[in-house]
């Protein structure tokens, strides 16, 4: 098995937490993982990315080759554009729709939509709106993680397994809602969209 | 027993360090070196062996202090970003002619496309000029094997070891297979020859020479070295030459196994002998290494002739940004025309999809100051703003636009003093707190001794913000400093860096810049990063 994943989003808004739990479930299925991860000033509310590659057999280049991502999920809709040179033919994008606006030239909402949408495999939903509907809004990445977990080669379960072990010594009560976050990320994204065969 | 562990290179390393009987770690932050001594801190055998794990002021205490360490003949460490050793430059450049008695390994974390520095320097040259012998790991593994043989590399040669890693392998993570049981720290014991230790021109004359003597010893060490590998190639018409990290991009275009030759260095001196085996039997040579051009200048002296070799000088590679997969598929095309598919063919960005520069965060002092600042500026025709490295550089970016220089540690009041002595007024200096004790207490003694006619304000954070909140040498005694130095109590101000003091903040600041002397303007508040770790904690 092999699963190319570029996470994106803005500084600050949790991408690395699916990369640590992700980490978590491939080291526990004995896979090779590289994930490199950018720390210091880009991290300020700038564009931030991390390259996580699973596989079964080694793994040689921490940075994922243009056009190799299998997937890219971001919590950002115009993040998730930027990276679009990476992703490979058949790659599937998981985006939240919601925007992070914090310069002054963010682009129209409406246009940035609709090249999102003329797209094949794209997965994009309000995942702020899901994450306060069955936890709470700070959980909105793990409603992320739930909408590209049939879409990452691992078992589900796996993943969630890797939710418990990341968030179980902050308490049963965030495990709890970031599992629930994970779950209705999941079977939004299955509602919006046929899972892989 | 082995355990297998997720940890990023910085990671590696330091357990990798702790595990081999590490006495103490001494470092400054900076990116992307900061999670090494962060890792140290947090380990419970820095706890149980009394490991000393604390920040040093900047990167030449920390170099000192662990070269003390070595001294007594205990494992020290020291790490620091790539621009850190031209700070330590001075104590580095010295332990070569030093020595080494315990184990001494110096970190230096290059930063290649710049994502968090103000240069791409390649720490490489700085083992080079120094006669020191350099590591240069290509995956985490190595980089924890390293560790260990990096202490023992020192240890045998009486010599400190640079430690070269690069921000794609400092801060990517990997499973490392790790070692449970720890080596015994070294028993205090002292340098077999103590007058190597004292650099009079008379002692160091002496022990000049043995140290270029020494280098047949490191070469020869690095040509037996097992981590200078030479794999066999079937197509002779290029041999490969990689460095570090560029191994893993090679190796990323041929998964099957490449049919090139090629020679990975990640131990320096050079092995010249190795690099004279696979040119002998190919028809030209590729270097991909990441950072500047170290191995290739060495390969194409100015007078030789004949064997063809690839880089960056001559454009086969970039000459700047760190490598990628993708640019490394690009100059290997040259010789295996089957790559092509890995560079071209990409999906386009839209060019709706603008840059998303990084902000000062909401709820930041440093905004307060700026804003402050910046209204007081409108009340003089040409006011200069020197700035220095934190996360208050973020203030030339818009909103503020309000800084005109960023150069190194501390610059920002030697700047503004050099600017004052040359007749400007206002002439306005803006410091953290971390940056003014690691650097820039020094300057602010020159403009003291002169009462030059400047405004220093130390924006203090109680932290050092931009690595993430680490502890601030100076917390709690900026104003006892200033005051030590010398500094006019009657120009020396506090305030709170908050929006109901904006109108008292620009005041302040309008007073200072007409006042024809030396003012100091300490603004505090807590970082918001910290802030909010701390409220969690209770």
């Amino acid at each position: 098995m092999k699963s190319d994943i570029i996470l994106a989003g803005v500084g600050g808004q949790g991408i690395l937490s699916i990369a640590t739990i992700l980490g978590s479930a491939a080291l526990e299925a004995d896979l090779y993982l590289k994930q490199a991860e950018v720390h210091g000033m880009s991290q300020r509310g700038g564009d931030v990315m991390s390259c996580l590659r699973l596989s079964s057999k080694p793994i040689a280049s921490d940075l994922i080759p243009k056009g190799k991502a299998d997937i890219i999920i971001s919590l950002e809709p115009m993040e998730a554009l930027r990276y679009l040179p990476f992703l490979a033919p058949q790659g599937w994008i998981v985006t939240s729709t919601v925007p992070f606006v914090n310069i002054p030239n963010y682009p129209e909402y409406e246009a940035l939509m609709a090249d999102l949408q003329a797209r094949d495999n794209v997965v994009a939903f309000d995942m702020d709106a899901v994450a306060k509907e069955s936890a709470t809004l700070r959980s909105s990445n793990m409603v992320l993680l739930g909408a590209a977990a049939d879409r990452i080669d691992l078992p589900v379960e796996k993943i969630e397994e890797g939710i418990r072990r990341v968030f179980a010594r902050k308490g049963e009560k965030l495990v709890e809602q970031n599992v629930a976050a994970f779950r209705a990320g999941l079977a939004r994204a299955r509602e919006l969209s046929n899972p892989k065969s | 027993m082995k355990t297998k562990t997720l940890l990023l290179g910085d990671e590696a390393f330091a357990r990798g360090a702790l595990y081999s009987g590490l006495s103490g770690g001494y470092a400054y932050p900076g990116t992307p070196s900061t999670e090494i001594l962060e890792y140290i801190q947090s380990s419970p055998l820095t706890a149980r062996r009394g490991i000393h794990s604390h920040w040093s002021s900047n990167e030449k205490t920390a170099m000192e202090e662990a070269l003390g360490m070595s001294f007594c003949g205990k494992r020290a460490i020291v790490a620091m970003k790539h621009v850190g050793m031209n700070v330590a430059a001075d104590a580095f450049v010295n332990s070569a002619m030093t020595g080494a008695n315990g184990g001494l390994i110096v970190v230096a974390a290059d930063d290649p496309s710049m994502h968090s520095s103000q240069n791409e320097q390649d720490s490489r040259f700085y083992a080079n000029f120094a006669m020191i012998p350099c590591l240069e790991p290509s995956t985490q593994q190595e980089a924890y094997d390293m560790a260990e043989y990096g202490f023992e590399l020192s240890e045998r040669c009486h010599i400190p070891v640079l430690f070269r890693i690069v921000t794609r392998l400092a801060h990517s993570r990997a499973v490392v297979e790790v070692d449970d049981e720890p080596r015994p720290q070294n028993e205090l014991h002292y340098p077999e020859n103590p007058r190597q230790w004292v650099l009079m021109p008379g002692n160091s004359r002496v022990r000049n020479r043995q140290l270029i003597k020494d280098q047949e010893m490191t070469e020869r060490e690095a040509e037996d070295s097992p981590f200078n590998r030479l794999t066999p190639g079937t197509d002779r018409t290029l041999g490969i030459i990689v460095s570090g990290i560029a191994a893993n991009y090679v190796n990323e275009c041929f998964p099957e196994g490449c049919s090139f030759p090629m020679l990975k260095i990640s131990q320096y001196p050079l092995p010249r002998t190795r690099v004279a085996e696979l040119a002998d039997c190919c028809e030209a040579i590729m270097v991909i290494e990441e950072g500047q051009p170290f191995i290739e200048e060495k390969l194409r002296g100015l007078l030789d002739r004949g064997l063809t070799v690839h880089g960056k000088l001559d454009g086969c590679l970039p000459r700047d940004g760190e490598l990628t997969p993708d640019a490394v598929a690009q100059a290997l095309k040259l010789y295996c025309p089957s790559l092509a598919h890995l560079s071209e063919g990409f999906n386009a960005v839209n060019e709706m999809v603008v840059p998303r520069p990084p902000a000062l965060c909401q709820g930041c002092g440093h905004r307060d100051v700026y804003s402050a600042l910046n209204d007081a500026m409108k009340e003089f025709s040409d006011c200069k703003v020197f700035g220095d490295i934190g996360c208050y550089t973020l203030g030339w970016l818009a909103p503020f636009n309000a800084i005109d220089s960023c150069v190194d540690m501390g610059a920002s009041i030697t700047m503004a003093k050099g600017a004052a002595d040359a007749g400007q007024r206002p002439s306005v200096a803006i410091i953290g707190d971390s940056t003014f004790t690691h650097s820039g207490m020094t300057g602010l003694l020159d403009a003291i001794n002169e009462n030059t006619p400047m405004t220093v304000i130390i924006s203090d954070n109680l932290t050092t913000g931009m690595t993430g909140g680490q502890d601030s040498q100076g917390t709690g005694k900026l104003e006892e400093i200033c005051l030590g130095l010398g500094m006019d109590p009657k120009h020396l101000h506090t305030i709170d860096s908050l929006p109901k003091n904006h109108d008292a903040m620009k005041q302040l600041f309008v007073d200072e810049f007409r006042y024809e002397g030396l003012s100091v303007v300490v603004s505090r508040r807590e970082c918001i990063q910290t802030a909010r770790r701390h409220a969690k904690k209770g």
